[in-house]
């Protein structure tokens, strides 16, 4: 499944998208800990799968509480980006 | 066996019974501040509606932004699934789910299974829910349920460019200032919603099979500017677009209860 997690607003389109069915098959879940706002978080779907999502609280923020990490990272680079070694995380932005 | 789907949104609570894939009744209630008084008084409606007692009912299951404050559910289920559940039940051939609510929306992508491939949520701002057209039609001093109709009386819209509910406003009321035809503005102020709706439809990918669920299906003039806007004729199930999740949830509960689910 892939889960996009953001919004639109005037200045564009802030979507966080993560393919949950590569999370199934990652036993370590190293996003979690490489988010340095810790807003990806554990949780169990409604087919039992232990995936990652955003938290709800954060779904509208993204593109300011991402900000400080993408920059540091450079352009089309994050934190969850490259500590997801499946490539199961995408930013639209 | 009868089972029931309670659905606590953030504006309204909704309860329905089914057996065997029949629905027996429904109920919706404002959730107002004590969400779990709201299920439990939306239950017993639809308890009563149908003619049976809580103790005919097999088993509950709840879903929505108030999910876990059901306490009276043997399980939950996401908003995503339960809306995915409960219209293929109507729309057997819809692969993509639009349920634009009083205060939400979401879009949802299955397979032909049922299984929910992909999903994204309106997380930010009133732009693309009910409540933009509530608000829209309070500024053009227009009632809710006739907005729609109004806007199919427009041969022409004209662009409404703010994102947002707030500056959307301001420029309904400069158009209404400028004397461009309410109905202009109202078929106007229906696009730009739609807008905001196929944006979500394009990110899970559209396919034509389109259903609208959710409160704001039975607005006709928002359901032809996303027909216009997709290309796509949208399945409506005029009757109870708002239950679906409900419905979604209460199959689910049943099947749950047959053993057909983890
Ligand atoms: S690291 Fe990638 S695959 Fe693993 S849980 Fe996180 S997003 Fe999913
Ligand atoms: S971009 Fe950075 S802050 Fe945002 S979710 Fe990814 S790791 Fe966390």
């Amino acid at each position: 499944m892939i889960a996009h997690y953001g919004y639109k607003d005037g200045s564009g389109d802030f979507f966080i998208s993560i393919d949950t069915d590569k999370c199934t098959q990652c036993s370590d879940k190293p996003c979690l800990e490489a988010c340095p706002e810790k807003i990806i978080e554990l949780f169990t779907d409604d087919y039992d799968d232990e995936v990652v999502g955003i938290k709800a609280s954060e779904r509208n923020k993204i593109k300011y509480t991402c900000l400080t990490c993408k920059s540091t990272f450079g352009a089309g680079h994050a934190a969850c980006i490259e500590a997801c070694l499946l490539e199961a995380i995408e930013h639209s932005w | 066996m009868i089972t029931a789907g309670v659905d606590v949104g953030n504006m309204f609570t909704k309860a329905l019974l089914q057996e065997g894939g029949r629905v027996l009744s429904y109920a919706i209630l404002a959730s107002g501040l004590d969400r779990k008084r709201a299920a439990r008084e939306t239950f017993r409606q639809a308890l009563i509606k149908a003619g049976v007692t809580e103790d005919d009912v097999c088993n509950v299951f709840s879903t929505g932004a108030g999910q876990d404050e059901v306490d009276f559910a043997a399980g939950t289920v996401t908003d995503i699934t339960a809306a995915a559940r409960g219209t293929l039940k109507i729309f057997p051939m819809a692969r993509i789910v639009a349920d634009v609510g009083a205060e939400g929306a979401k879009v949802l992508k299955t397979d032909d299974d049922g299984r929910v491939l992909g999903f994204t949520i309106n997380e930010k701002c009133a732009a693309g829910t009910g409540s933009f057209l509530e608000t829209m039609g309070r500024a053009l001093g227009v009632q809710l349920e006739e907005l729609g109709p109004l806007s199919l009386e427009a041969e022409r819209a004209v662009t409404i460019n703010a994102q947002c509910a707030v500056f959307a406003e301001s420029e309904v009321v400069s158009l209404i200032h400028a004397k461009v035809p309410r109905e202009v503005i109202a078929r106007s102020i229906h696009e730009a919603m739609a807008g905001r709706v196929s944006s979500m439809v394009r990110r899970v990918g559209l396919q034509k099979k389109l259903a609208l669920i959710g409160g704001v299906a039975r607005n006709k003039g928002f359901a032809a500017a996303l027909e216009k806007d997709l290309d796509a004729k949208l399945l409506i199930d005029d009757e109870k677009p708002e239950f679906l999740c409900a419905l979604g949830a209460a199959l689910l509960a049943a099947e749950r209860d047959a053993g057909q689910l983890p």
